[in-house]
């Protein structure tokens, strides 16, 4: 997909502060001088191509229900196997590989720190691997917007 | 601090913004409440710092950001905010957290997340973060993700239970 000016300014203009008025796609129309359907066109070309995942919100973490960053060692002849297991778990949110010992990572999500633990625990006895638990501490930065260099 | 109907709101903003012209109209009436009071809930939620930004999430991979390194630093405590600080201010830098060491097995407490077009970029942004923060003495380890198992937004299609924790209030 070609990405016109205007689906440029989209990606990199509106991560932080999307209009919280009525009529949010008109706003942004406004200041980028195109129509209101313009927006709402290019907007939906940008998400049929994956290239937004939403129009959302990034919640700080633990304010609602609680956390944990989990990571597992797991031989690489086991590791798809082991990922599957953790995969299936509804709590989890996040799952990657990473280059290291620890390869392995993952995002639990639960109510409760009790029921993260029952997680934590389940997930132990059923691959038969540790998880070491990483739970936020303090975030200094967690806004995940992005500014996008692009290359033309 | 917040009640059912804030946390109503939350869930709902999750599955995504509607591409319509009046979106929070949409919203309202899914809850039963004005437009009005929709936009209200939302500036003060992220007024509150509970929302910490409300916006378009973009598929950095898609965009050809393919190169994605966690790094991890053994900071001393004394240390951590100060440089955690400096971390932040970085144009590159867009995840820093602190986290508790977990013994020799893993002793890094401090983690920030770079993204780079490829391997090459996200090495030369962290060369700048470990000089213009004064990390030379400080001992790291890169973590480039592979493969991604699984994927969704924090709290994006959320567990049936924390679904219920959600509504219950």
């Amino acid at each position: 997909m070609m990405l016109t000016p205007m689906h440029k300014q989209l990606l990199n203009n509106y991560q932080q502060d999307f209009p919280l008025s009525p009529t949010p796609y008109k706003d942004i129309a406004l200041s980028l001088g195109v129509s209101e359907e313009d927006v709402l066109l290019a907007f939906d070309q940008l998400t049929d191509k994956k290239l937004i995942s939403r129009i959302g919100s990034i919640i700080a973490p633990n304010h609602i229900g609680v956390s944990s960053l989990v990571a597992m060692a797991v031989p690489n002849d086991q590791l798809q196997n082991v990922a599957n297991i953790v995969s299936s778990y509804q709590e989890v949110n996040h799952n990657y590989e990473r280059e290291n010992r620890f390869n392995l990572w993952f995002v639990l999500v639960a109510q409760d720190d009790e029921d993260l633990q029952l997680v934590v625990k389940s997930i132990e006895t059923e691959t038969g691997f540790n998880a070491m638990q990483l739970p936020l501490l303090a975030d200094y930065f967690i806004n995940l917007g992005f500014e996008m260099e692009f290359d033309d | 601090m917040i009640d059912t109907i804030d946390r109503r709101l939350i869930a709902i903003l999750q599955g995504g913004l509607a591409r319509v012209s009046r979106p929070y109209a949409l919203i309202g009436q899914q809850l039963d409440i004005s437009e009005d009071e929709v936009i209200v809930r939302l500036s003060r939620l992220k007024k509150l710092g509970l929302i910490k930004r409300l916006g378009v999430i973009v598929n950095h991979r898609k965009l050809g950001y393919r190169s994605n390194a966690m790094v991890v630093f053994d900071v001393p405590d004394d240390l951590v905010t100060q440089i955690a600080e400096h971390v932040s201010q970085l144009s590159f830098v867009n995840l820093c957290y602190l986290r508790p060491r977990r013994g020799q097995q893993w002793p890094y407490n401090l983690y920030c997340m770079i993204h780079g077009k490829n391997r090459e970029q996200v090495f030369q942004q962290l060369d700048h973060l470990i000089e213009s923060c004064g990390l030379l003495q400080i001992s790291h380890e890169v973590l480039f993700s592979k493969q991604c198992f699984k994927q969704r937004g924090a709290l994006y299609k959320i567990g049936a239970k924390l679904e219920n924790a959600l509504s219950d209030g």
